[in-house]
């Protein structure tokens, strides 16, 4: 690991933000017709009026004046204002983003130990009946559309048991406060979590297998039965250590994804995060909006993917040294 | 010389056959996709399009269960389910197809450009591919299905245009090897062009991790469409098993438990995306030197 590899891959991280932020002031210029007429339609505006609207919405001036203001603007953090709701977009992010951290963090969690946990033991027992049944599970799992999933959960434990809420993040009529109200929330949460670990938990365990299978042809595997170990410590000393690596990258990319990964989930269960964010300014549709999103769901891959890259020298010396 | 060529590959194709048809799983994903390409193809066989639409179905019962209006029950608005399931399935097999196609072609151009040219040329397609590997693919999906508007041919265009980076890689990876072989420096040293070591002995060379590579693309562009035409970005005009999802879901499916509605859709797309995945693994398994190398060893 040198200060070279850091700078280097920093600088690659800086240079593809740089081009998703000019990617998305064209993408959102492709579009035709004018916000401010559409928005206000049928209401008599004073040409002062639309001229105040359009400049707060940024569309006055050529369009390099319109770029040069965009640059300025997202360096500074400021997103425009939402089409729908005149609110400044960072705001409403803001908002949004920790119910989402929560429900998304917790399922890639939960998921992430088990899949890893699945993957070993079917890449170990590789070619036994466990292993097929492990690996058709996962391939299932990984074949099935996470909305779908969740309109199936819901309907079982929440609308025909009710067990569950249907959706939303809390109840509206209770009023509690403190820790009642965070059980509240845990119980709302419970159903897209479970969706959500599902859905995921296949992926790590296939990685995980496969990466499992590519160690088991090690020399070092093979010393470490012919020095006498049990089955169980060259597995989890020598095998699983070493077939952590790949995941590990993959774990990484996936919590740069937890930001994005739950659009449709948190449709259906109406829960009040980033992708019910997404779902409702794709009526109008509210491009601020989107295009807010949009930066903010591809600069936390970026963010997470840096961290990988700069995370795995320190936990594969053969990098480092290379 | 393109008769000897013709005669060895298809030789080479009859091998490939007969060690795939010794792979159970593969065999259970080609059946399975078989079927379906059959009912999506022979649609006018089994269903009825006139009753996709509601103009045509006011004398149906309306949220009828599966027991009153066979096979399949009805929706909200008294349409069949069974004939918007089998219509649906053109809609997604043709998506899958058409997308992955574009994901093909613009990732075999940008891997085999790469690998064979070295240098600047590869940074930068590098650079490129790997912009569009971390950029968080249904958002941007979502983003330009927005933008472009709802339409067969954008949902197609998009996935289509989103996909290739990963299959580019590879073949970029594949290229670099084939590169260094000795046929390819023999042919170099008779003189031959560019174009020709390209068409002629890297590209046949890259060709059966294509077709492997390709086969795994299709679930991922069908589990796509399903999302995107869920979120209500798919073509209007056209019945998807994602649009069925959509329609279900925003008309009160869920509160009412008419399974009979959106549990099909999703088996059916479990279904064909396991059978790509399925046959792709087959493929792969015998098609990658190193997954075979791994195999033997």
């Amino acid at each position: 690991m040198t200060v070279r590899y850091a700078v280097g891959k920093a600088l690659g991280a800086f240079a593809t933000l740089a081009f998703v932020v000019v990617f998305n002031f064209f993408l959102f210029r492709i579009v035709e017709g004018n916000p401010v007429a559409t928005l206000y339609r049928g209401r008599n505006l004073t040409d002062a009026q639309r001229e105040a609207l359009t400049h707060q919405f940024g569309l006055d001036g050529s369009q390099f004046e319109q770029f040069l203001r965009y640059l300025e603007q997202t360096v500074q953090l400021n997103l425009g204002r939402s089409y729908a709701t005149n609110q400044p977009v960072i705001d409403e992010i803001w908002a949004a983003a920790p119910q989402t951290i929560a429900l998304v963090g917790v399922a890639t969690l939960i998921s992430m130990v088990i899949g890893i946990v699945m993957g070993i033991s079917s890449g170990w027992n590789r070619g036994t009946t466990k292993d097929r049944v492990l690996t058709s599970t996962s391939m299932t799992t990984w074949s099935t559309p996470d909305f779908w999933l969740g309109m199936i959960l819901l309907t079982v434990f929440a609308v025909r048991l009710g067990l569950f809420p249907t959706g939303g993040i809390e109840d509206p009529s209770s009023g509690a406060t403190g820790l009642e109200k965070l059980l509240d929330q845990a119980w709302h949460m419970t159903l897209p979590c479970l969706t959500l670990a599902i859905a995921y938990v296949g992926e790590f365990a296939l990685v995980m297998r496969s990466s499992i299978l590519d160690v088991m042809r090690e020399d070092y595997l093979t010393l470490a039965r012919a020095k006498g170990l049990r089955d169980a410590q060259v597995r989890d000393r020598h095998a699983v250590r070493n077939a952590l690596l790949p995941s590990t990258t993959l774990i990484a990319i996936n919590f740069g994804f937890v930001l994005s990964g739950a659009i449709a989930v948190e449709t259906v269960f109406s829960w009040p995060g980033l992708g019910l964010l997404t779902t409702e300014s794709l009526a109008g549709p509210d491009l601020p909006m989107l295009q807010g999103l949009f930066l903010v769901f591809s600069a936390s891959v970026i963010v997470f993917n840096l961290v990988a890259d700069l995370a795995y020298p320190f936990l594969d010396p053969r990098v480092r040294y290379r | 010389m393109t008769a000897l060529a013709w005669e060895r590959r298809r030789r080479a194709l009859g091998r490939t056959w007969s060690e795939y048809r010794r792979d159970r799983e593969g065999m259970v994903g080609l059946i399975v996709l078989a079927v379906f390409v059959a009912i999506a193809l022979l649609a006018p066989l089994f269903a009825d399009e006139s009753q996709l639409h509601a103009v045509n179905t006011v004398d149906n019962a309306v949220w009828a269960p599966p027991l009153d209006h066979p096979p399949l029950g009805t929706d909200n608005l008294g349409r069949p389910v069974w004939d918007q399931l089998v219509y649906g399935s053109q809609v997604s097999l043709l998506v899958g197809v058409a997308a992955t196609l574009i994901a093909i072609v613009i990732g075999t151009v940008v891997g085999v450009t790469a690998g064979f040219f070295g240098g600047w040329t590869d940074s930068v397609l590098n650079r490129l591919s790997e912009w569009f590997l971390v950029i968080p693919f249904i958002p941007l999906a979502i983003v330009l299905a927005a933008i472009l508007g709802p339409s067969l041919k954008n949902i197609i265009l998009v996935i289509g245009v989103t996909s290739w980076p990963v299959t580019a890689r590879l073949i970029r990876a594949q290229v670099l090897t084939v590169k260094q072989r000795l046929f390819v420096e023999r042919s170099r040293a008779l003189g031959a062009s560019s174009a020709h070591v390209m068409g002629r002995h890297i590209l046949p060379n890259v060709m059966p991790l294509v077709i492997a590579n390709a086969t795994l693309t299709v679930p991922i562009a069908i589990l796509s469409e399903t999302t995107l035409a869920f979120l209500g970005l798919g073509d209007p005009l056209r019945v998807s098993w994602g649009s069925m999802l959509d329609d279900a879901f925003s008309a009160g499916a869920l509160g009412r438990e008419a399974w009979w509605w959106y549990l099909p859709p999703g088996l059916c797309v479990i279904a064909v995306v396991l059978a790509f995945t399925l046959i792709g693994r087959a493929l792969e398994a015998i098609l990658d030197p190193r997954l075979r190398a791994g195999r033997q060893g």
